[in-house]
């Protein structure tokens, strides 16, 4: 693990944030902006530190806080320190930190930041520079801004579940917290902005990021169309897409499943190459892809499954690869991580960290070449910076430090 | 034909956006992207301010300007025919990923078209593209060659795997990356059940996209510090797997391969989408800690079943999830969506109708927070397209114009800004180079 010395330069490097905040939205923003350069610190509450550290997946899952693999994951790059921001000592304390940072970022409850007065409003007046960027399921304007969501809600009114699964059962929604993560990185994507627009006016402002619009808006817009010109709101369609060409779904073979999405008809007929001359290539019911997919997908798919699980998943990727068919084994963790792509780049990044250990992580998904990025940082032990920031940096004499220690504060 | 600077362009740029105060109102961007992932994330710079200048070409059509036309404009064999390219401005889906941005059709097959990129290059600050890997190299359009035409051009790429690497030529649309990065493997009801694996949304497209977006802001701040420009490739499936952490972690840790979970949460119970009165109908609704289960129970009336030791605790209800669910549903499942939301969510409980688009278009929350907006275009009228996905208070921009038709903005790009005269220009249309 390199010490901060090296940290390479990367492109936000004269940035600091600020991060209060639980779980994965925000902790994951400013991972990302960690990574980019920027000094990010994370505050979290005395004690237990923040909820995410109670979360799985632990070593041999054997729960403690310094060990969760989510914690370690969302909060790599960051320095950490411990505040009760529910004193007036903390928020003092952090009113100081303010006057140096660029970004203050949270994904607090909107009641508990204007109890604290560290809402939009109050903050503005007293740091009229700072980019406030508040990551919520649902928006810190509207009448369900005080609603409580978690990614289940938020992927229910984003219309995202509406039209995940099998048409007879439960909508589900996005694995893990896929969507938490989407609403960060755009969070870091509208920050970068708002510090941009700043280098122009000199003016920080609030960036609103609401994790059901990033899902919406983003992710939806394909099926708006058909909603609008023919009537149809949302359906379910399983292993299949609803919109496109035969054959696009997901389908067992011999040693697990696969991937086939070939819209092009060269690619088709190369694919067809592949399974041989078989008699209902010949009839015209199959050879009219769009009705295949609109009217008789399970038909279709069942000319077509024998094939697959007669081959396994790294047969199946030799041949498509070799005939240019888009299709590909549907990878599973262990696999991801033997994958030979992305091993083949270094893509994954091994971290030590002092309590949990060695892992390999997911590296940043960019290559700058003028501002390279990397990961230079395992998440922080509780409260590890408490002294590197508050007495070194903030200048809080060590008697002061040790008062606010005894009183709980810090 | 002049030579380019950047302020020259900036001062015609803002009189055509007709917009300033935007925080990237200071820059163009050139847009070689083509079906999802490229062209959203040149949308994104577009939405705040940038001026973003789609290039494209009769001679290879963005895919998205291919397909099933708006049904109720045109009749007759309609299908067959916009597949083949002939209705290029009624392809909504195109509408909703392009608006904000101008359109030049340059023929890159030939020598003159190339010519012609290269100048609006010279006048740019970003450009973006999704090609496979090798073709901006064909084209000489490959970072050494734009750092010549602008030394702080920043390029940003968004190959599937990676320009490198032994799959770096699969043929990839977002499905595929999604099964190569293992999110797929995650989607689905249970470890033992059938694999759903399909979002029916264009999922590694838009994360790869505004992974983009990210890169190119990141590196504008950059150039704004130090003057330097630079390449960055991200690859699709490096930005799909660079979320799946807590899964590559989980595997490391356990020694156990993560399988789908469907809806189920190691920390909350109750904690799924149940059936509601209605076709179809559902409510999502998640119960964590003790208090919001007390609450929960309260809100039903404290049933006779919620006092079941089954389920006095988190650790008993975790337990007993299936049979949780099942009484959850049967009081659910007579009550409509919206009604039980309201009671949940009033008694601080999460708690939300599973929507589909109609049921978004009468949400009073997504009404106001501008979800969906309508805007005019040219050849459809007014039309519903997605809003913005986040709000900056003192800038918060606007959908200032729909997707541009084909070509639409030649004369003013080709024209007045690199200052091609009228004659010169309808050369160039009758030779297909502006084609």
């Amino acid at each position: 693990m390199s010490e901060p010395a090296s940290t390479p330069p990367g492109p936000l490097q004269d940035v600091r944030v600020v991060e209060w905040s639980n779980s994965v939205s925000a902790p994951f923003c400013g991972k990302l902006l960690g990574e980019l350069g920027a000094d990010v610190i994370k505050i979290e509450p005395p004690g237990r530190g923040e909820v995410s550290r109670s979360s799985g997946p632990f070593p041999n899952r054997e729960p403690h806080p310094e060990r969760s693999g989510l914690f370690l994951f969302a909060n790599l790059n960051k320095r950490g320190i411990t505040l009760d921001l529910e004193t007036d000592a903390g928020r003092g304390l952090l009113d100081r930190l303010l006057e140096s940072a660029d970004v203050f970022l949270e994904n607090q409850p909107i009641e508990l930041l204007e109890r604290t007065r560290l809402d939009y409003q109050s903050l503005k007046s007293r740091h009229p520079r700072l980019v406030a960027t508040s990551i919520s399921p649902y928006g810190r304007t509207g009448p369900y801004k005080q609603y409580k969501g978690n990614d289940l809600t938020v992927d229910a009114l984003g219309g995202l579940s509406f039209g995940t699964g099998f048409p007879d059962r439960e909508p589900l929604k996005t694995p893990l917290h896929q969507t938490s993560y989407l609403a960060g990185v755009g969070a870091a994507f509208a920050t970068i902005v708002a510090l941009l627009g700043r280098d122009l006016t000199g003016r920080g402002q609030q960036v609103d990021v609401a994790e059901a619009q990033v899902v919406g808006t983003l992710l939806t817009g394909y099926h708006l169309p058909t909603y609008i010109y023919r009537g149809i709101a949302g359906s379910r369609s399983g292993n299949r897409m609803r919109l496109g060409l035969f054959p696009n779904c997901v389908l067992p073979c011999q040693d697990g499943y696969v991937c086939i999405d070939a819209p092009q008809l060269e690619q088709y007929q190369r694919f067809l190459n592949l399974l041989g001359d078989q008699e209902w290539m010949q009839e015209p019911r199959y050879r009219d892809r769009r009705r295949m997919s609109d009217q008789y997908p399970e038909e279709a798919e069942s000319l077509i499954s024998p094939w697959f699980m007669e081959h396994s998943k790294e047969e199946i990727l030799r041949l498509c690869l070799e005939n240019r068919v888009p299709c590909v084994p549907v990878l599973t963790f262990d696999e991801v991580l033997s994958d030979s792509q992305l091993n083949s780049r270094g893509y994954f990044q091994e971290i030590g960290h002092p309590e949990a250990g060695d892992f390999r992580y997911p590296g940043p998904p960019y290559r700058f070449s003028a501002s390279p990025v990397r990961m230079v940082r395992a998440a922080p032990t509780l409260g590890q910076h408490n002294r590197e920031i508050l007495c070194d940096e903030l200048d809080l004499a060590a008697s002061e430090y040790a008062s606010l220690n005894r009183a709980g504060v810090v | 034909m002049p030579a380019l600077t950047g302020p020259v362009w900036f001062k015609v740029a803002s009189k055509e956006s007709g917009e300033s105060g935007l925080p990237l109102t200071n820059f163009r961007v050139v847009d070689f992207g083509t079906a999802w992932a490229g062209p959203m994330a040149a949308q994104l710079l577009g939405d705040l301010g940038a001026q973003v200048i789609k290039v494209e070409s009769r001679a290879r059509l963005d895919g998205l300007r291919l397909g099933r036309p708006i049904i109720d404009l045109v009749t007759g064999d309609n299908i067959a025919e916009g597949d083949r390219g002939l209705w290029p401005e009624l392809q909504p889906v195109f509408h909703g990923i392009n608006r904000n941005k101008l359109s030049i059709t340059l023929n890159l097959k030939t020598d003159a078209g190339l010519d012609l990129a290269k100048q609006v290059i010279a006048g740019s600050d970003v450009v973006m593209n999704n090609y496979s890997p090798g073709v901006l190299e064909r084209l000489g359009l490959d970072y050494p060659n734009l750092r010549k035409l602008r030394p702080d051009i920043i390029l940003v790429s968004m190959p599937s795997v990676g320009e490198t690497g032994p799959l770096r030529d699969i043929l990839a649309y977002a499905p595929i990356i999604q099964a190569l990065s293992g999110f797929m493997s995650l989607v689905g009801y249970g470890e033992d059940e059938p694999l759903v694996g399909e979002l029916q949304a264009p999922w590694s497209d838009t994360v790869a996209s505004i992974h983009a977006g990210l890169a190119a802001v990141a590196a504008l701040k950059h150039r704004n510090r130090t003057g330097e420009g630079q390449f960055i490739e991200v690859a699709q499936l490096e930005a799909t797997t660079s979320m799946l952490g807590e899964a590559i972690l989980g595997y490391q840790m356990t020694g156990e391969t993560p399988l789908p979970q469907g809806n189920r949460d190691e920390e909350f119970a109750p904690h799924s989408n149940y059936r509601c009165a209605g076709d179809d109908q559902w409510v999502a609704i998640a119960v964590g800690s003790e208090e919001e289960w007390l609450s929960f129970c309260q809100a039903l009336g404290n049933p006779e079943w919620a006092r079941s030791t089954k389920f006095t605790h988190r650790a008993d209800r975790l337990r007993h999830q299936e049979e949780l669910d099942e009484k959850v549903s049967g009081w659910t499942g007579t009550r409509p969506a919206l009604e039980i939301t309201e009671l949940l969510q009033a008694h601080g409980v999460a708690a939300m109708p599973v929507m589909n688009i109609a049921d978004q278009f009468s949400d009073p929350h997504l009404s106001e927070r501008q979800f969906y907006v309508d805007i005019d275009h040219p050849h459809v009228g007014a039309e519903w397209i997605s809003g913005m996905p986040w709000r900056l208070s003192d800038t918060p921009g606007q959908i200032r114009s729909p997707a541009p038709l084909l070509g639409q903005h030649n004369d003013y790009v080709l024209g007045q800004v690199l200052g091609l005269s009228t004659e010169s220009l309808a050369a160039l249309e009758s030779q297909g180079v502006v084609y």
